[in-house]
């Protein structure tokens, strides 16, 4: 016990509020595994920690800023976004990442996700997608595939679900991945390239939730895990057309994209402020 | 750059005198949503800010505006944004992000008749329920109803100085007439202008608990990238900022955000007399009925009714204590608003039956004319 306290037990034990530890997270659940992947990459980034800023919005996902010893906004429903856009704008040296849940950055928030990927704002997203609503109990998502079972689909979902990366993509996002939390090498790899790619960047984390989806598709935890290795496909520089979410066709993975374009605030010290000669 | 106090005699608007006083105050970011008849504000702080080294940016819609100023607020950077109706209903719950981890920001209504879409370009001052308690739990708000362009220019600078000094979001609770009338308006040296801003930590990093009040009951805020390494979440929180799940840091939490205000209130409530001093009737007004109750009261002495007008500047937290000692003066209280009966509410709470309250207002989309309150003075007595 005294030596445990005495060195760190983990490398990332210094990003980790570990105070606050035990954390919700069932057993099984993905959003850990994605968390550490984000928190590794941090850890190696080279970058400097007391200027970065993590923003969560609201769900088991949205947990995670309540978690990370850096500053850490937890804030409203679907609203991370926004507010990480005005953090970002006031204090441009602040390295902002939001990490979030897909009900919360596409459902509730999908509108600012759009504009936030349209203005490249120099923001990280990481979109931990595990297809429902887990917070609340499993309910059906803008994500989850159709027919899938839900507390609110008992019936199968009617609905068809969102392509995030081309959604973001078209939107206007600069950097697109998708990884799974099998893939924790490549995830973490594409977390470190989106922290130092100037602009808009998203990753989507495909992950389980065996408590709200997991349970009522007849996929325990390792089902899932398998699916993520058997059905998947790594094809670095896709389409983000062809990354629609369909385990029975085969699920894209890798980086879609990586562009440069100018920042939401590169374009507005262009375009909207006086040239230091005609300030006066 | 370019300086941010336009020192000097202007002929402007106060939706413009708002965005100046704005500027005069410190404010460096503003988020909006455009709105008839609060547009002007956000076009005025688009052409202004980024020559004062400030930013401007036009969110996505009210929720996002709101979400981004508490953003650029943690980030240490005074912060605005300006609204209607429609946009005050969608800013709601973000303002109670604002108020459950305590940060400082500006929120501006210029009111128009609703509910709903309302009458767009028409005022009315129906929002003043909203202002009180429209995001859902228990708190204290601090909205201020300026009265002209000269008015909103100090008292968005009195804004920013209390929701720095007290870490909550104040309100403007200004109004379509207010927004667009133009008058003159005299902007002081930047050496005249007196501004506040919240007190920051010092000491060790590691040890700071960033809800621990301080003697004011007011805890000094760490902007984001300061290396305190805070933790901030809408969630009931204890002094080190993390969610604990029980009634008792509830209880503890509410006591501390509605306390800082409640024992603030000499600070806080701000309301002029105008004739009251040996006034037999008194008129309890805010905004721009308020300019109409001074008419009134003119026009009621000139028929020999000794009417006076208690003004409240600061209209949450309510001025419980002015409006007691009047209903112990007075024959009698009348509320001028333009609603049918919102403050009026409150007046009737705190004379407590020693007097009789009246109402002269209606559903908006005009101002009160000083005539029907004289009359209603007159027919009440
Ligand atoms: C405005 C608002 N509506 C609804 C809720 C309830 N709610 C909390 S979390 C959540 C869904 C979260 O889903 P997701 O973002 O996918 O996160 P997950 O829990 O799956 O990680 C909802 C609907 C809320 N907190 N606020
Ligand atoms: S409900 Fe689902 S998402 Fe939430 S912690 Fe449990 S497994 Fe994870
Ligand atoms: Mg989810």
């Amino acid at each position: 016990m005294k030596k445990a306290k005495a060195s760190p037990s983990h490398p990332l034990d210094a990003l980790v509020r570990t105070e606050r530890i035990p954390h919700i997270w069932c057993p099984g659940c993905g959003i850990g595994t994605a968390f550490s992947a984000c928190l590794m990459a941090l850890h190696t980034s080279g970058l400097d920690l007391d200027k970065t800023v993590m923003v969560s919005g609201i769900g088991c996902s949205g947990r995670a800023a309540g978690y990370t010893r850096l500053d850490s906004y937890h804030t409203t429903h679907g609203r991370a976004i926004p507010f990480a856009t005005g953090m970002k704008l006031a204090k441009p040296e602040l390295q902002v990442i939001v990490f979030s849940g897909d009900g919360d950055l596409f459902a509730i928030g999908g509108n600012h996700i759009i504009h936030a990927a349209r203005r490249n704002i120099d923001l990280t997203v990481l979109c931990v997608n595990n297809l429902n609503y887990g917070m609340t109990g499993g309910q059906v998502a803008a994500t989850t595939p159709t027919l899938a079972k839900t507390t609110t689909t008992p019936r199968g979902n009617p609905e068809q679900p969102f392509n995030l990366p081309l959604l973001v993509y078209a939107a206007g996002a600069t950097y697109v991945a998708r990884w799974t939390i099998l893939h924790t090498r490549d995830l973490t790899q594409s977390v470190q390239e989106a922290l130092h790619h100037k602009g808009f960047a998203f990753i989507e984390v495909l992950a389980p939730c065996p408590t709200g989806y997991g349970r009522r598709n007849k996929e325990r935890p390792l089902d899932t895990l398998k699916l993520y290795q058997e059905r998947t496909l790594i094809k670095n520089g896709a389409n983000p057309a062809e990354a629609f979410l369909d385990f029975e066709r085969g699920v894209v993975l890798g980086k879609f994209v990586e562009e440069q374009r100018p920042t939401c605030i590169e374009m507005y010290d262009r375009t909207c402020r006086l040239p230091d000669s005609a300030a006066g | 750059m370019k300086p941010a106090v336009l020192t000097g005699e202007h002929f402007m608007t106060g939706d413009v005198a708002c965005a100046e006083g704005a500027l005069a105050a410190g404010c460096r970011f503003f988020a909006g949503y455009p709105i008839t008849p609060a547009t002007e504000i956000a076009e005025h702080m688009s052409h202004r800010l980024p020559d004062v080294g400030g930013t401007y940016i036009q969110m996505e819609d009210e929720i996002a505006a709101m979400a981004a100023v508490l953003g650029a607020s943690c980030a240490g950077v005074k912060s605005m944004t300006a609204t209607s109706g429609p946009g005050f209903s969608l800013m709601m719950e973000n303002i109670g992000l604002g108020v459950c981890t305590e940060t400082p920001c500006v929120v501006v209504n210029v009111q128009r008749a609703g509910p709903s879409t309302g009458l767009p370009t028409l005022g009315a001052q129906g929002d003043m329920m909203q202002a009180r308690w429209g995001s859902h739990g228990h708190y204290e708000i601090i909205a201020l109803a300026p009265a002209s362009p000269q008015d909103i220019f100090y008292q968005t600078i009195t804004a920013f100085n209390l929701s720095e000094k007290y870490r909550v979001p104040v309100l403007i609770m200004s109004d379509e007439v207010v927004g667009h009338l133009s008058e003159r308006v005299v902007i002081p040296e930047p050496t005249a202008i007196r501004t506040f801003s919240r007190r920051r930590p010092k000491g060790r990093k590691d040890r700071f608990k960033p809800f621990c009040p301080g003697p004011d009951g007011v805890a000094p805020m760490a902007d984001a990238g300061d290396g305190y390494r805070v933790h901030v979440t809408g969630l009931t929180h204890d002094e080190r900022g993390y969610p604990v799940m029980t009634a008792d840091c509830h209880a503890e939490m509410i006591a501390r955000i509605t306390g800082k205000i409640r024992r603030n209130l000499a600070d806080i409530i701000r309301t002029e007399s105008y004739r009251l001093d040996d006034a037999d009737v008194a008129i309890v007004s805010y905004g721009v009925s308020s300019r109409s109750s001074m008419a009134a009261v003119d026009e009621a002495r000139q028929e020999g009714i000794k009417v006076g007008l208690l003004r409240l500047i600061t209209v949450w937290p309510f001025a419980e204590e002015a409006v007691a000692h009047l209903s112990r003066t007075v024959r009698a209280l009348f509320t001028v608003e333009i609603n049918l009966g919102q403050v009026h509410l409150e007046v009737e709470r705190c004379a407590k039956g020693r007097v009789p309250c009246h109402l002269v207002g209606h559903a908006g989309g005009t101002v009160i004319a000083p005539e029907r309150i004289v009359q209603a003075i007159k027919d009440h007595l």
